[in-house]
């Protein structure tokens, strides 16, 4: 539809009929770190049957999104169209025998939560937010504090039906098409548009985690905690990247077990706070950072504490502020995550964390963990065994772009590689040499779908 | 014992929505919508939500003549009915119904005769049992006729002065008539409308629905701001209201 069109329907607040399907180019949709913006078409979608119809005669591209909590632009297609898929969230079956629930694909975690908590099932593999969606954590191939034991989330994927531009269905499966399959989780939403999908849930008896908090100093302290603990269910790290010195890369180890004392399983409330405007660009500095990096790390006395906690504030502690990113102020936020192998993983953390602690900006979530060695069932999928570290920096012209170049060039020459959910910043040449793998990807991408990540890092644009 | 509900435009966001807490609450439900696809995904997923009972037929609300054999048949499958919910109706095409009198004619009988024609046989069922809620979404674009959407809000209005007036017949027999008044809510219906990402959650909208039931309301506007906002709205002079762009 032509755009001119789309304009003339906002300014009269005249209904556009069905057949004219995309409202006009809007910023609305953002990434959650607040950079890129670009404006798209936005093209919202209630039932599995509307697509492809609804992107027929649309220009410039194609892109099916959820809730838009991939950090940079893999979620964005700059002046293009974006199928919306949040309001296409039905239950399909749940089989309490075997924990497999089956649902559209732009339900959210926490629905899925909602529904499975009270009958006693929880999610296979939770990332740091709940408010993705089932699609976007298969098309990212998301990972959890449970890596180690548990793999990637597409590990939990026993199928799901993949529809093309074209019409054509596939179900996908390790068994059903299975090249589609592993090309469509972590595939960005490249190779068409995920339907439903199939999760196998596991079974919990309380909302409750079982939590040890443990102080360490420095990446070796942290790496022989891992060790430690290498059969707990849960770990993760909280690490300072401010201090230097004596201080240098303390933190605290965090590993969890669902309870096995049985408990009530009530859904969870809404969230009532969040953060109601764009801070200030001044407020996050080196000084605002480091204090409460030292009041975080110190708000814990005793360098060890157990203590018993809901599964909410455990898994999900920024989810309760709704809209936290408006915290990094207008600029917006950039992530940075690598997962650097064993052979030079220990080195590497180091270098980067006094990178970091040199440059003097600011990061407080940062967070360490180890990767375990499930393979991911993936083409393009993230982790590997060794050591992951991800940041997040406020954006400072001049300052943070350069720093980030220089973290990926390091994780380069250690070998590691970049998420591609978490970055605004890498080269197509870094790109390419972290995931040599794109090539294959590429064969596979639905014709009309890409996204600014996408032609950005490959210089690949729609047939359309 | 499980509620025995009715639903008619249930494929609705804001009737989807509700039925999702009914579900949820173990409640019976026949869901009657146009499209079978659309109601077959409805239907799994209140059916795995927990619905005690969950059936449906295809038919097209506007065929008034069908209305009796549809109605005794949804009753059947039930096995009796409290709650019947009238949940459908079109935005219409308001500068086409302004050109056209078959166009804006659509929108009359799509949102005012056939709930009057449902509405009928449902007052006289439950007259007849003594008991029953009638919910039917109405809207505040009844309150006040306005420019941008006067063919919506006639038939609006319509459907409410009807409700009205059916209450006041019918209370008194133990039946309950609820109208319902939403605001702009953000459901497929209003998904293409700019402003949409402000509109009211159908979420929050169904759960006040679903309490204002239980409770026996009369006249629901809901989010709740809606009531003193109509009642400034309405209370404008129409020698500046008719100046007025709304």
């Amino acid at each position: 539809m032509p755009p001119t069109e789309a304009r003339s329907d906002a300014k009269t607040g005249t209904p556009t009929p069905a057949s004219r399907p995309t409202g006009p180019l809007t910023s609305a949709f953002e990434s959650w770190g607040r950079y890129p913006r670009y404006q798209a078409h936005i093209v919202p979608m209630h039932w599995q049957s509307e697509f492809p119809a609804n992107i027929v005669g649309l220009h410039n591209g194609v892109l099916p999104v959820g809730m838009g909590r991939s950090y940079g632009d893999s979620c964005l297609l700059k002046d293009g169209n974006l199928v919306l898929t949040t309001g296409m969230n039905r239950l399909i079956s749940f089989d309490p025998n075997t924990g497999i629930l089956t649902a559209e694909a732009g339900i959210t975690l926490a629905q899925i939560l909602d529904f499975a908590v009270p009958r006693g099932f929880f999610l296979p593999v939770s990332p740091g937010t709940k408010y993705v969606t089932l699609g976007g954590a298969i098309a990212n191939d998301i990972h959890g504090k449970n890596h180690h034991v548990a793999g990637t989330f597409g590990s939990h994927v026993t199928q799901f039906e993949l529809v093309r531009s074209d019409g054509s269905k596939r179900l996908c499966s390790p068994t059903s098409d299975p090249d589609w399959y592993a090309a469509t989780i972590g595939g960005l939403g490249l190779t068409g548009l995920i339907t439903w999908a199939s999760l196998r849930m596991r079974p919990i008896v309380s909302r409750m985690m079982d939590v040890e908090y443990t102080h360490f100093h420095g990446v070796d302290e942290f790496l022989s905690l891992t060790k430690l603990n290498a059969d707990s269910t849960y770990t993760v790290s909280w690490v300072d990247v401010t201090s230097t010195g004596r201080n240098f890369a303390r933190g605290i180890f965090m590993s969890g077990e669902h309870s096995t004392v049985p408990g009530e399983l009530k859904p969870s409330p809404e969230p009532k706070l969040f953060f109601p405007f764009e801070a200030p660009g001044f407020a996050l500095n080196k000084f605002s950072v480091a204090a409460f990096n030292t009041a975080f790390f110190h708000k814990q006395m005793q360098p060890y504490k157990e203590l018993v906690q809901d599964y909410e504030p455990y898994f999900y502690p920024l989810d309760a502020v709704l809209h936290w990113n408006r915290m990094y102020g207008k600029a917006g936020l950039l992530q940075f995550q690598y997962a650097i192998p064993w052979e030079h993983a220990r080195e590497g953390t180091i270098e980067i964390l006094r990178e970091v602690a040199k440059s003097g900006l600011a990061s407080f979530l940062a967070v360490l963990k180890v990767f375990g060695d499930i393979p991911s069932p993936g083409l393009l999928s993230f982790p590997q065994p060794g050591i992951t570290l991800a940041l997040d920096f406020p954006i400072k012209e001049r300052l943070t772009f350069p720093l980030i170049e220089r973290l990926a060039d390091m994780t380069r020459e250690f070998g590691g590689r970049l998420y591609p959910a978490k970055d605004a910043a890498m080269t197509a040449a870094q790109f390419q040499h972290f995931y040599p793998q794109w090539e294959q990807l590429a064969r596979f991408r639905d014709p009309v779908i890409t996204s600014s990540f996408w032609e950005r890092v490959t210089g690949e644009r729609p047939a359309l | 014992m499980s509620k025995k509900i009715l639903v008619l435009g249930a494929t609705s966001g804001i009737a989807e929505a509700t039925c999702r807490i009914w579900a949820t609450q173990g409640a019976s439900l026949f869901l009657v919508a146009r499209n079978a696809e659309k109601l077959v995904a409805v239907a799994a997923d209140l059916k795995t939500r927990g619905a005690a009972y969950v059936d449906f037929a295809v038919a097209d609300l506007d065929d008034t003549a069908q209305h009796p054999s549809l109605l005794t048949h949804a009753i059947n499958s039930l096995g009796g009915m409290d709650i019947a919910y009238l949940a459908h109706g079109v935005l219409g095409d308001q500068t086409a119904g302004e050109q056209s009198f078959p166009a804006a004619e659509q929108i009359l009988h799509t949102n005012f005769v056939s709930p009057v024609s449902l509405l009928t046989w449902l007052a006289n069922y439950c007259v007849q049992r003594k008991s029953g809620v009638l919910a039917v979404i109405s809207s505040v674009a009844g309150d006040r006729g306005r420019k941008s959407n006067y063919l919506y809000g006639s038939s609006k209005a319509g459907l409410s002065a009807f409700l009205g007036g059916l209450r006041n017949r019918v209370d008194r027999e133990g039946v309950t008539v609820l109208t319902i008044k939403p605001g702009p809510v953000r459901t497929p219906m209003t998904a293409h409308m700019p402003g949409a990402e402000k509109m009211a959650d159908v979420n929050a909208v169904a759960a006040i629905i679903v309490k204002a039931i239980e409770k026996r309301v009369d006249v629901l506007y809901v989010p709740f701001q809606w009531g003193p906002i109509m009642g400034i709205i309405q209370h404008i002079p129409e020698s500046i209201f008719k100046k007025l762009n709304l």
